[in-house]
């Protein structure tokens, strides 16, 4: 299993074909408390930077994007009753959706977790 | 800094830090509390004496009601001061300043109010015949001949009931126009600095959204979009002056881009307040835009409105416009332009968007605003919007960091970001701050480009008394939430309620009441 990142605060774990998708540690701290998020239902076609997922806190509305293409397979259900997951768990129990990948080359455009790190320690 | 308050309160009057002791109603002189009606009104009494409902035979069925509907019963004048309690624990522009960024939440001229009661206005109807109602249509008309000139347009649509609904309109324009001309195209950009219903418009009409960054200095940048332009590109949506409070200089070279690639451009033009008598939007390109009447031309919203959003189209869209309009004629008569007419007269409208013909009484405070201001009194009103909001941009800028302060002066509203705030405190602290010093706060985290934003639009009725006020009071808060005060953190302490918990109101809302024990049971 290896962790991805991409400059959009989106993480995603990928095991051979499939992968999970959710925010980072860092995007829920920038969002506050996440009051609403909506997962895309399995069977969704996702195309890499296009809308996949919204996560609203008491700030604002936000997009999660898809960081690589594929279709949604399974979609976090808990997220429905407790949104409160992504802000204590964001990259646990607070996952969005698992994707099949449709092209694993697209991963090579994103960050490993040194290179995320670098990313945020610069904004 | 003057020390005497508006409120004629003085420093010597003494009565802050003093200990206050709690009544026994719970109202604080005359900050009455105010329950539900639910809770105040009981089902065993009514205010009312009605007859008896005769018995009559009905056709419900099993749908007929047999138990009491539970509404509380209460007195004409418990019913009146109800609700008049309720209202005075609002707050309204009449009350006090109101800065809200991207609002423009500017004074509503009486003589507005005075002209749209006149019964000659008020008291007509959409169906009456058309030769009862030439004023009417004579104010309709005359109002749209004043916004085709101060923007510079070809043609306008009166009908659109809103920002939201003009934007719409606009962009079903672009819509027919690529249709008519066989070129359908599936893109609209919009620029991270626009309005967040511009990609809401764009996408209800059936297009894809795609954003275009903006540069360090709060602007599209031009070199992302023109590289992004192509024949899929149906169009852009910007706002100018955008909700960085900049204006978009390039304006003019966008729209020159996009029309190069065959597109078409929209602007938001909800912050034309601070261009008006300055600056046609026709002269920069632009092909559509709505005219907020209810900021720009001072009609009431935000609670008071309700909103009117007329389109001022170019030349190549307005065939597209909706039905009805206004017609004058040579003899001076006024008719409407309906589906039966339009056949010979605008055959290629894309349809229509109201039952009727628009915010009548939008119409007539917005046009009794343009006649009594005049083409140089709104000048005027743009440039004391631009400088009113420059004044607190410059006067705040030690105090809170503004984040395009560089890229030179500021149009209608200023902007700061929540850098330098102690360890733990947040833009809200400060809006919450706010409260307690008498002021709705601004507008918070928005525009979501600049970090704990907070967008404060003084609008052009302010005096520099007010302005003045209010700088020293928000720079107070500020400097508070710098130096981490704790008592900031649990801020309003003179709301008539205290801090309330945001998150648990989002997440779990109580929007039914209920007899206690039922909600007890329902938890």
């Amino acid at each position: 299993m290896t962790r991805y990142f991409t400059e959009d605060h989106e993480w995603i774990d990928v095991d051979g074909d499939s992968a999970t998708v959710g925010i980072t540690q860092y995007a829920q701290g920038q969002l506050g408390d996440i009051v609403f998020a909506e997962v895309p239902a399995a069977g969704a076609t996702l195309k890499k930077g296009g809308d996949a997922a919204v996560v609203e806190s008491v700030k604002a509305a936000s997009d999660v994007y898809a960081p690589v293409s594929g279709t949604v397979i399974d979609s976090n259900a808990a997220l429905e009753g407790d949104p409160a997951l992504v802000n204590s768990d964001p990259e646990g129990e607070g996952w969005f959706f698992k994707l099949t990948l449709s092209d694993i080359s697209e991963l090579n455009s994103l960050m490993d977790a040194a290179a995320y790190k670098a990313f945020v320690d610069g904004l | 800094m003057n020390s005497i308050k508006q409120s004629g309160w003085k420093p010597e009057m003494g009565g802050v830090g003093e200990s206050v002791p709690a009544t026994y109603t719970g109202n604080k002189a005359l900050m009455l509390e105010e329950a539900l009606i639910f809770e105040i009104g009981t089902t065993e009494t009514t205010g009312v004496d009605l007859a008896d409902a005769p018995q009559v035979a009905t056709r419900l069925g099993n749908l007929e009601r047999h138990s009491d509907i539970g509404l509380p019963g209460l007195s004409e004048p418990e019913t009146v001061r109800h609700y008049t309690r309720l209202s005075r624990q609002n707050y309204a522009i009449d009350l006090g300043f109101f800065p809200l960024g991207s609002c423009t939440m500017k004074h509503n001229p009486r003589l507005n109010e005075k002209v749209a009661r006149m019964a000659g206005f008020a008291d007509v109807h959409p169906l009456q015949p058309v030769e009862t109602v030439q004023g009417a249509l004579a104010v309709i008309n005359e109002l749209a001949v004043w916004l085709i000139q101060l923007t510079g347009m070809y043609g306008v649509a009166m009908t659109p009931k809103a920002g939201a609904h003009g934007e719409l309109c606009g962009i079903l324009c672009i819509k027919a126009a690529l249709e008519a001309r066989g070129d359908p195209r599936s893109v609209i950009l919009v620029p991270e600095s626009a309005h967040g219903t511009n990609p809401a418009t764009a996408a209800f009409a059936g297009f894809l959204v795609e954003n275009i960054p903006a540069t360090s200095e709060g602007r599209v940048d031009l070199a992302v979009l023109k590289a992004r332009l192509g024949p899929d590109v149906a169009g852009v949506m910007i706002t100018n002056p955008n909700t960085c409070g900049l204006f978009e200089r390039d304006m003019r070279a966008i729209s020159d881009a996009v029309h190069a690639a065959g597109g078409y451009v929209y602007c938001d033009g909800a912050n034309f307040n601070a261009i008006v008598g300055r600056v046609r939007p026709g002269d920069l390109g632009i092909d559509a835009m709505h005219i907020n009447l209810h900021k720009t031309f001072s009609t009431p919203h935000g609670g008071g409105g309700p909103g009117s959003g007329p389109v001022v189209l170019s030349q190549a869209l307005s065939p597209y416009g909706p039905l009805p309009f206004t017609e004058r004629h040579a003899d001076g008569n006024y008719t409407l332009v309906e589906e039966e007419t339009a056949g010979e007269r605008h055959p290629r409208s894309f349809g229509r968007m109201t039952a009727f013909h628009g915010q009548m009484g939008m119409f007539t405070r917005a046009l009794a605003y343009i006649m009594s201001h005049g083409a140089n009194g709104l000048r005027q009103v743009a440039e004391d919007a631009v400088l009113n909001a420059n004044y607190i941009l410059r006067s705040l800028e030690d105090v809170l960091e503004a984040p395009f302060a560089h890229s030179g002066p500021c149009m209608h509203e200023a902007l700061f970001n929540d850098n330098g705030l102690a360890e733990g405190f947040s833009t809200l602290d400060i809006a919450k701050g706010l409260i307690d010093e008498g002021y709705h706060p601004m507008t918070v985290y928005f525009p979501l480009v600049v970090h704990g934003a907070m967008l404060i639009e003084p609008t052009e009725t302010e005096s520099k008394a007010t302005l003045d006020q209010f700088i020293g009071a928000l720079g107070r808060v500020a400097e508070r939430a710098k130096a981490g005060d704790p008592s900031l953190k649990s801020a309003p302490h003179h709301a008539p309620r205290r801090r309330l918990d945001e998150t648990q109101a989002a997440r779990k809302p109580v929007l039914v009441w209920r007899e206690p024990e039922q909600a007890v049971a329902a938890e």
